[in-house]
């Protein structure tokens, strides 16, 4: 089993308008293939922490490696390159672009990756949606569907380049029980079919205590994982 | 490169109509300037015509003026001497060019000479009735005159022709056959200088659009104006060189000055007025174009500015998902130059557009007989000019909100939300 992602000693701070520590010496990794939640109460810096995880916040002080590569203190240009290749985002909000069809939603970060050419991204980008269930919904325009199948669709662009891990930012937080179900019957055949590495975070408990590993905190620290 | 432009395109139709807003702004400010631009320059032609076309880059001739060597200089033993001599009078000076048939053989062969024509002038009196009207006489060779100065084109009535084909022909001044209240075929009586008088038929008018000039100047022959003088015909008072580099005008008068032993007048020195307007209106021109294409450019920037704030969300996904701070910034540096390329080439043409409706706008005055319409000058330069205008003023105003949108801290966006 190797480590897809390691945190060592995280520590943030805002520091607007007065210091408030918000990550206290954050010490965990995940392995290949895990579905691990995240919970905890709202404002105890579990989104922080995603986002830390994510390389998108540079702000921290400690040692994030992520494929055994060392994030911590890499340029913005190498970060995107691998937000690109080795992350998939799932969010609350779908940010699914209106301009294009679901379709080429899909096919933008393949695209941006450039190692399949335009017809073999296209045919992935089909496989993903038919996988999802939703291969219907691909020339339709992002405005035209239902939250339950933006979602989707997001989950479907986050899938595009084979990502070695999945992070979610309370990915059912805008849906209803029901397109919450679909959800996370995805993530969970994500990881049960095709050993899919998936960290979500979250403050349901029902939703933290169907996947195989929780991670709880509280101000900041971890008190259990 | 092909998905910065893929997706750059997609937010340009999505906002067309802002899009288009802008566009036309670029349009306008691009279709002004080059209209402007053709129409200060054809005028500024026209004006230089006016002058520059019927003056002789240099002219050679004697002026009147006394002796400069007074038989004192030449006395040896007084040379380090300072003369006083009082009441220096002008005795025997000729307004004759010494061995013109020499001088004109020599300017022909210069390589630097696009042509010369030779002239006698000289002063007479117009009578009519009781009244003497002064005017002057230019004895020119018509036929050359017309190759370098285009005579024939203020010649509003006769035929200019016959100022070589009928003998003791003249052609007056509009102004000054009005004066005298000449008609074509009449017999105008001039008295000359020595006090002969002397009758001419008038066989044409000319307007050169500058009145004081109309006032006084006629034309005849070189053979009728040496008759009138009773001359010879070696006797010529100005040759008139056109040269083919006007700006070698200067350095040419003083090498044949020197050359032939006569004054010698370049074109820059006699009509710098004209450069110092001619350059102050293309300035004009050129600084209203430029302050239109900012204004233009404050319009692009605004636009620009409200897309990447309606567009947050998609920068912030777009940053997630991989696209670099760089990637962003072509995004929107792309739609900024396509709206100047779009801009600035719809602007070219109707720039082109308007000026030749200008061209075709009647426009008749007194003073210039030979312009019918309003002049426009065509120059390519212009509209080169123009387009790079465009794309850079639009690149400018691109640059800062491009640089905002790869800015954008997707973590702020997206836990906003």
């Amino acid at each position: 089993m190797s480590a897809i992602l390691e945190a060592r000693h995280i520590n943030k701070s805002f520091r607007d308008p007065v210091t408030v520590p918000v990550l206290k010496d954050i010490n965990f990794s995940i392995q290949k293939g895990e579905f691990v939640s995240i919970m905890g109460k709202s404002g105890c810096g579990k989104s922080t922490l995603l986002y830390v995880l994510s390389t998108m916040d540079t702000d921290y002080e400690g040692e994030l490696e992520i494929d055994g590569e060392l994030m911590t203190g890499k340029k913005p240009q190498k970060l995107a390159q691998v937000r690109n290749e080795k992350i998939g985002f799932v969010f609350q909000f779908h940010y699914l672009l209106n301009e294009f069809s679901v379709l080429r939603n899909v096919m933008l970060p393949g695209l941006k990756m450039g190692k399949y050419s335009e017809p073999e991204v296209e045919h992935r980008a089909m496989e993903r949606l038919r996988m999802l269930d939703i291969e219907n919904l691909g020339d339709k325009k992002a405005n035209q569907l239902s939250g339950g199948e933006k979602q989707r669709v997001a989950i479907a662009r986050a899938l595009i380049n084979d990502p070695h891990i999945i992070m979610g930012d309370e990915p059912t937080g805008n849906l209803d029980k029901k397109n919450s179900e679909i959800v996370f019957d995805i993530f969970k055949s994500l990881s049960e079919k095709y050993n899919q590495t998936l960290l979500i975070v979250t403050h349901d408990p029902e939703f933290a205590h169907a996947t195989q590993r929780i991670i709880e905190m509280e101000d900041g620290k971890i008190i259990s994982q | 490169m092909k998905l910065t432009v893929n997706i750059a395109e997609s937010l340009l139709l999505a906002r067309w109509k802002q899009t288009l807003i802008a566009a036309i702004g670029v349009t306008f400010s691009i279709t002004m300037f080059i209209t402007l631009l053709s129409f200060m320059t054809g005028l500024n032609d026209l004006l230089d015509g006016l002058i520059l076309n019927r003056t002789p880059h240099v002219r050679l001739y004697n002026d009147i003026k006394p002796e400069k060597d007074q038989p004192i200089t030449k006395v040896a033993q007084f040379k380090n001497y300072y003369h006083f001599i009082h009441s220096v009078k002008t005795s025997n000076s000729r307004e004759e060019l010494y061995n013109s048939n020499a001088i004109i053989r020599s300017v022909q062969k210069d390589q630097r000479v696009l042509g010369i024509a030779p002239r006698v002038s000289t002063q007479v009196f117009f009578n009519d009735g009781m009244i003497d009207i002064t005017g002057v006489i230019n004895g020119i060779d018509v036929q050359a005159e017309n190759k370098l100065f285009h005579f024939d084109e203020y010649i509003v009535a006769g035929n200019y022709l016959d100022v070589k084909n009928i003998a003791n022909s003249i052609i007056l001044g509009k102004a000054l056959a009005e004066k005298l209240s000449a008609n074509v075929g009449d017999i105008v009586q001039v008295t000359t200088s020595k006090g002969e008088i002397f009758p001419l038929k008038v066989i044409g008018f000319f307007q050169s659009g500058l009145q004081d000039f109309d006032k006084v100047q006629s034309y005849a022959s070189i053979a009728t104006v040496q008759k009138l003088l009773g001359k010879t015909q070696s006797y010529i008072t100005d040759i008139q060189i056109k040269l083919k580099d006007v700006n070698l005008s200067p350095a040419v008068a003083k090498e044949y000055a020197n050359l032939f032993g006569c004054d010698a007048e370049d074109i820059q020195t006699a009509n710098s007025q004209f450069e110092t307007g001619t350059f102050v209106r293309t300035l004009i021109s050129y600084t209203v174009g430029i302050v239109l294409l900012i204004v233009a450019g404050f319009g692009i920037y605004n636009i620009l500015n409200m897309m990447i704030y309606e567009k947050m969300d998609s920068i912030a996904i777009l940053k997630a998902t991989g696209f670099s701070g760089g990637d962003v910034k072509r995004i929107f540096l792309f739609i900024a130059l396509t709206i100047g390329f779009f801009g600035g080439v719809t602007g070219l043409f109707f720039g082109y557009i308007l000026s030749s409706i200008i061209d075709v706008i009647p426009f008749n005055t007194a003073a210039l007989p030979t312009i019918k319409t309003y002049p426009i000058n065509y120059n390519p330069v212009f509209y080169v000019i123009g387009i790079s205008f465009a794309l850079i003023t639009t690149y400018f105003a691109g640059w800062l909100p491009a640089r905002k949108a790869s800015k954008v801290d997707p973590v702020v966006i997206i836990r906003g939300k």
